[in-house]
Formats: structure tokens, C-alpha cells, sequence
């Protein structure tokens, strides 16, 4: 049973899931989840381990089509359009829907090369004038230009974790997308590296459509607006992030919210 | 609160453990620090027994290298007798045009070069020295007056090879009427022991003064770039194709254990199979270096298949999701990251494999690369041989010079793999530093 709070539906959303089911073989991984993403705000994906809340959050950018076994049902749109339509292009798709991984994982290039691969892929700067621009812009949203900016020809692999993992949004943002997934951008970095993530999706957010998700509770709290808290497959409870955390509906949220489980 | 604030620990200063242990403390009895000692000896034990094999490895190397080193130098040396030629006088007669034609040698060899060569000799050393010229010894010759036809007008010294008995009589071995012989001639500086860098320059020849390793030489890498030129591209394309791209069902599952039994095949088997097919769809190119390149891929590009995929399962999985998720397509997820990681992988493969490729005898005996070839081949079309074949049919023959070419020609073999080897390493080494 969901409890969606009211005033979610939200004609204007950036992505409308309609009775999104996945299985991975003959296990049901992910079971009628129906939301609406705003544009306007940073929307959380809480629960435990398992519940199925990053295998919800990688439907948006197809990228569960990577993993032979998994099937995904029901409907996602974006701006309208089905991602799972003939004509939606998953490789213009995922230009519009960036993501963002648990660990950071930039390529083992340059700097500077990380940064220009998305917006040289898809043609969107060709000449170095272009690129230059496009990654000065990127790292400096991504609050990393400063850092970096006079060792561009240094590896991206030799960062430290939290320079990687914002090294990993700019090359995200650099697309230019519309939606940014975060598949718990922070559970690998120090509390201080986190921080600045976290000041950084703040920053991020009305620019792009961020969808979270994390294992910190606290972490939803700072950072977002929106919270769903996932259980065993099942979106329990969607509503606004202040509302989640003071006063939940369902019982099963207030006991995660509380440490009882989870 | 400050660590002043901290109560003293008691009995301070030095503690033995007897004091210290608690009684229930398992890790702190004598019984244990026996176990704990029994366990330092094994790991010390193990140490001792892994540097031995090394070492073991290391002598039985140097051994092997040092022995065909001292062998193979005299392979490169050759006894020589000096002969002086006027020409003008010998009735060896041409002009530029008919010495430097195609059919000189034989032209020369009609007009009695060879006994001129035996006559002069004769007249110079004796009719002992002269018997014991080595019956090749005019084509030294002849090349020198094709290489510079002015000559013929003119009288010149030649050191010309001799026979392998007077060579190991000048080395002290031998029938002793030879060692006298070859000591007198020594004597009077005619004879004498000379590196013989026309050992590169020729090809095989009856006899072992005359012959030269480069025909063979020639033949090995012509037979391997057809093999790498084969067996690369179609070995790192099959790995990629089935490691990135191919559903995961029977079919690649039986295509994965034909190819790890394609690797396992004895190499012969691969000879029969270009005879059977190679030759038989082109019978004109027995003994070419492209048919003996053919066969020796079919049995190097499973090799590259395997370590190839192995080198790509090794690329994080992280890499291509990160790719995947800012819109690269499969492709491009291919050949801008998944390849260039796993390139030194798979260059390590191909070097195994190629090396195993040089060395490979069997499977060219099959196609006819073991002939006689007396000239380098032209192309990857005409009749050669390679390096181990020569080696292999040169420690077949009866006279004793070929034992020391053989060596020779193992030592050129050797530096042959060592410069295919160094330079995948440093291809390696290369693609490795650009990430």
C-alpha cells in the first residue's frame, strides 16, 4: 500500500512513473511504483538495503537495460514523451537524463579529457575554443575549477575521492541534461567531502531536476525536498521532505525514519 | 579532559608476561608462542623454497644462453683461405652489361670460373690446399665481379671459404696431415679464422661455408607479419564481439569452449589443416611465406582471444557504466575506453602467442616450408623457409661446419624473439603511460 500525500500529482513534472514494475529473472525487484518528479526541487530515494530504490532510480536513464536480466514494466516519461518508445533514443536519452554513481568511477584520462568526452561524443562543441568553455563552465558549477584548473592534463584518477565523485558531476553536467540521478553520490566519501556534494546539489537544484538516492536519512533531510522512503520493492510513502521526517503516515516509515530498522 | 587527567597504569615500567597475562587469555601461553614460532619457520620455509626455484630457473637460463653463445660465436666465423685472381690473365673475360645481368653467375661458371678459382689456388697453396677450398668458394668470387665488374681487368685478392676439415685443423682438431696443413698455410698468413658477416647476408647453401641465415631470417618475419596481420585484427575483434556485444546464450557458450579448445589443438593439427585447405585452394603457393603466415594464425588468434577477453573482463565495469550513462553508445563505450584499457592485455597475448608462432616447426612442415631454398624470398609468394625449419634442417646435416651455424643460427633465432618481444613490451609500456 502507497500513501502519496497530497498535492504530489504534479501535471507539470519532469518525469511522470506509472506502475513501474522490474524483475531481475523471476524476482521482482521493484513492484508498482507510480510518482511524479518536479523539476523545481531535489527529490530523495530513502530506505533500506535491497529495497529497491536504485533500481527504481536507474529506469529513468535506461540504464537497466545494460543488465541482461533485468525487465523493466509500466510507464516513465519525460517531458511527456515514453523513454521506452521506439523514438526515444536511449543515447539522446541518457544525454538528457545524466547519473551520477555510488563510487566515483572518472575515466582514466586527463581531466580535462573527462570533461570534454560527453559534450565531443554528441557534437556539441567541436573546436578546443568550445570545449575549453564548456569545461571551465562545468568545473566551475561543479565547484572543482579552482582545484584543478591548473593541472586539466593531470589523470582524473588521481583526485581524492570527493574531487573525483565532483569531477564525475561535471562531466555530467557538462551535457547539458535536464535531469541529474545520484545513486548515493556521498556513501563513499569522507564527511567533509560530503558536505561540499551536498552544498553542491543544493546549488545544482532549479538549474536541474536532482533525484537522490541515499542510505543517510539525515542526508535527505539537508538536501532535499521531495522524500519517497522505499521498502521490500514497494514505494511506502511520497510527500514533501518535511512532512516524511516530522510526520509520517505510515507506521513502517516512522520506524525507519526513527532507526528502528533499516 | 586532558590526558594528564588519565589515572597512572599500573605497575608501570617493564612487565613480564607472566605478570601481565591474565589467566584466561589463550594468546598469551607459551603453548601459543610455540604455534606462533611453528608458523614464522613455514612462511620463512616457503620463502626459501620459492627463491630456490627461481634461481634453479635462473641457472638452467643462463646455462642454456651461455652454451649456445660460445657455440654460436664460432658459427660466425669462418676459416678463410686469401687467393689472389688476375683476371686479365685467367681468360675470365665480360663487361659491365653481361656481369651484371641476371644469368652472370652462370655465364662465369661457363667460362671455367670454378677451376680458375681451383687452379690459382693450386698454383699459390698447393694442390692439398687448394683440394680443401670449399667447392662454393668461385661464388664468392663471382658476387665480388658483379658487385664490381671493373675488376675483370684488373687481379684481386679474395678470402675465400674453405673446407670444414682444414677449419677445425686450423682450430687444432682433426686428422693430423690437416692440422699440418692448416698450421704451414697459417703460417704464411694465408689462412685464417674471420668473422664472417656474410653469415646475415646469404641464404643456404650445400655446403656450411657458404651458407648464410638471412634467407631464413627473411622468411620468419614475412611469415610473421602475414601472421600478425591475421591473427590481430580478427583475435582482438572476436573478444571484443563476444565479450561486449554477444547475448550470453548455448551458442557463445559453445563458441568460448571451441576456442579454448582451438588454443589446446597440437600444432600440427593446424599444418594438416592448411594443407588441406590453404594448399588446396592455393596449390601455387607451397612453401610461401602467406600460406605458412595463414596457418601459424589459426593457431596464434585463439590465444589473443583468450587473453584478449580476459583483458577486457578485467576493464571495471565502472568505466562503462560512466560512459553508458553520459549517452555514449555501445561502440563508442568500446573503442574509447574498454579498449584502450584492456590494449596492454591484449599485446601481452599477442606476444605469447607470436613468439610460440616463431618458434613453430610442425605445422610448416606440413606446407612444404622444410625445402631447400637457396635464395631469399622475393615476397609473401615465393618459396622460403624460417629460422627454426633452417636450424631443424641444418642439425640434420653430416659435415661438421653446420654444427656451429646451427648455434648461430639459434642465436639469431633468439635475438629475433627478443626484438619482437622488447618491442611489444614497449608498445605495452607506451599505451599504458597515455592513461
Amino acid at each position: 500500500m502507497t500513501v502519496i500525500h497530497p498535492n504530489m500529482a504534479d501535471e507539470g513534472a519532469k518525469i511522470h512513473a506509472r506502475n513501474v514494475c522490474v524483475f531481475y529473472g523471476d524476482k521482482k525487484a521493484l513492484d508498482d511504483v507510480s510518482l511524479d518528479i518536479s523539476p523545481d526541487y531535489v527529490t530523495a530515494f530513502i530506505g533500506p538495503s535491497g529495497c529497491g530504490k536504485s533500481t527504481f532510480l536507474r529506469c529513468f536513464n535506461r540504464m537497466n537495460d545494460t543488465i541482461g536480466a533485468a525487465k523493466v514494466t509500466g510507464l516513465i516519461e519525460l517531458d511527456g514523451e515514453d523513454i521506452h518508445s521506439d523514438r526515444m533514443d536511449v543515447v539522446q536519452l541518457r544525454a538528457r537524463v545524466g547519473m551520477v554513481f555510488q563510487k566515483p568511477n572518472p575515466f582514466p584520462k586527463s581531466i580535462y579529457e573527462n570533461i570534454a568526452y560527453g559534450p565531443k561524443i554528441h557534437g556539441l562543441a567541436d573546436k578546443k575554443a568550445d570545449l575549453d568553455v564548456v569545461v571551465e563552465r562545468s568545473l566551475t558549477r561543479a565547484g572543482l575549477w579552482d582545484e584543478v584548473k591548473d593541472r586539466l592534463d593531470d589523470s582524473g584518477t588521481a583526485l581524492s575521492g570527493g574531487q573525483q565523485q565532483r569531477l564525475c558531476i561535471a562531466r555530467a553536467i557538462a551535457v547539458d541534461p535536464e535531469v541529474i540521478l545520484m545513486d548515493e553520490p556521498a556513501s563513499a566519501l569522507d564527511p567533509i567531502a560530503t558536505a561540499k556534494i551536498e552544498e553542491l546539489i543544493d546549488e545544482l537544484s532549479g538549474r536541474y531536476a536532482i533525484v537522490i538516492v541515499t542510505h543517510s536519512m539525515q542526508q535527505a533531510a539537508r538536501v532535499s525536498q521531495r522524500t519517497a522512503f522505499f521498502h521490500l520493492g514497494k514505494m511506502v510513502e511520497y510527500g514533501p521532505t518535511s512532512e516524511i521526517f516530522t510526520n509520517p503516515i505510515e507506521e513502517r516509515t516512522k520506524d525507519y525514519i526513527t532507526g528502528r530498522y533499516g | 579532559m586532558s590526558s594528564s587527567a588519565l589515572p597512572p597504569v599500573a605497575g608501570a615500567g617493564p612487565v613480564t608476561a607472566a605478570q601481565a597475562a591474565p589467566a584466561f587469555a589463550p594468546t598469551r601461553t607459551p603453548a601459543f608462542e610455540k604455534r606462533l614460532a611453528q608458523r614464522y619457520r613455514a612462511e620463512r620455509n616457503f620463502r626459501l623454497m620459492g627463491l630456490a626455484a627461481v634461481g634453479f630457473s635462473l641457472a638452467v637460463l643462463v646455462f642454456l644462453l651461455g652454451n649456445m653463445m660460445i657455440n654460436g660465436i664460432a658459427g660466425f666465423q669462418r676459416a678463410e683461405l686469401e687467393v689472389t685472381v688476375d683476371f686479365a690473365a685467367s681468360g675470365v673475360s665480360g663487361d659491365e652489361v653481361s656481369l651484371t645481368a641476371p644469368t652472370a653467375v652462370q655465364t662465369l661458371e661457363m667460362q671455367g670460373l670454378p677451376d680458375v678459382v681451383g687452379f690459382v689456388a693450386e698454383q699459390q697453396h698447393g694442390a692439398a690446399a687448394a683440394a680443401e677450398l670449399s667447392p662454393d668458394a668461385w661464388r664468392d668470387v663471382a658476387a665480388a665481379l658483379q658487385a664490381d665488374p671493373a675488376l675483370v681487368d684488373r687481379s684481386a685478392t679474395f678470402s675465400l671459404p674453405v673446407s670444414s676439415a682444414l677449419s677445425s685443423g686450423l682450430a687444432g682438431d682433426g686428422p693430423p696431415e690437416m692440422r699440418a696443413l692448416a698450421q704451414r698455410l697459417a703460417q704464411k698468413g694465408a689462412l685464417s679464422k674471420n668473422w664472417d658477416w656474410g653469415f646475415l647476408a646469404r641464404s643456404d647453401a650445400t655446403s656450411p661455408q657458404a651458407v648464410g641465415i638471412w634467407g631464413a631470417l627473411k622468411g620468419s618475419i614475412l611469415t610473421m607479419l602475414v601472421t600478425l596481420a591475421l591473427a590481430f585484427p580478427i583475435g582482438v575483434l572476436s573478444a571484443l564481439y563476444l565479450e561486449e556485444f554477444a547475448p550470453k546464450n548455448r551458442w557463445t557458450d559453445l563458441i568460448e569452449v571451441s576456442i579454448s579448445n582451438l588454443a589446446a589443438v597440437p600444432s600440427i593439427i593446424f599444418g594438416l589443416l592448411g594443407l588441406a585447405i590453404f594448399l588446396s585452394i592455393f596449390p601455387n603457393l607451397r612453401s610461401a611465406p602467406v600460406v605458412g603466415g595463414m596457418t601459424l594464425a589459426l593457431m596464434t588468434m585463439p590465444v589473443i582471444v583468450i587473453s584478449g577477453r580476459n583483458a577486457i573482463k578485467a576493464v571495471p565495469p565502472s568505466i562503462r557504466n560512466g560512459a553508458l550513462a553520459i549517452g555514449a553508445s555501445p561502440v563508442q563505450v568500446v573503442f574509447h575506453h574498454v579498449l584502450p584499457l584492456a590494449l596492454p592485455g591484449m599485446l601481452t597475448g599477442t606476444i605469447i602467442g607470436m613468439a610460440r608462432a616463431l618458434g613453430e616447426t610442425a605445422p610448416l612442415l606440413l606446407i612444404g616450408m622444410r625445402a631447400f631454398v637457396a635464395t631469399p624470398p622475393d615476397g609473401f609468394t615465393s618459396p622460403a623457409t624460417v629460422l627454426p625449419m633452417q636450424i631443424f634442417l641444418w642439425s640434420d646435416e653430416i659435415d661438421r661446419g653446420f654444427v656451429e651455424r646451427t648455434s648461430a643460427a639459434i642465436i639469431v633465432l633468439l635475438v629475433f624473439l627478443l626484438a619482437m618481444n622488447g618491442l611489444a613490451i614497449y608498445l605495452r609500456n607506451k599505451f599504458e603511460k597515455r592513461w
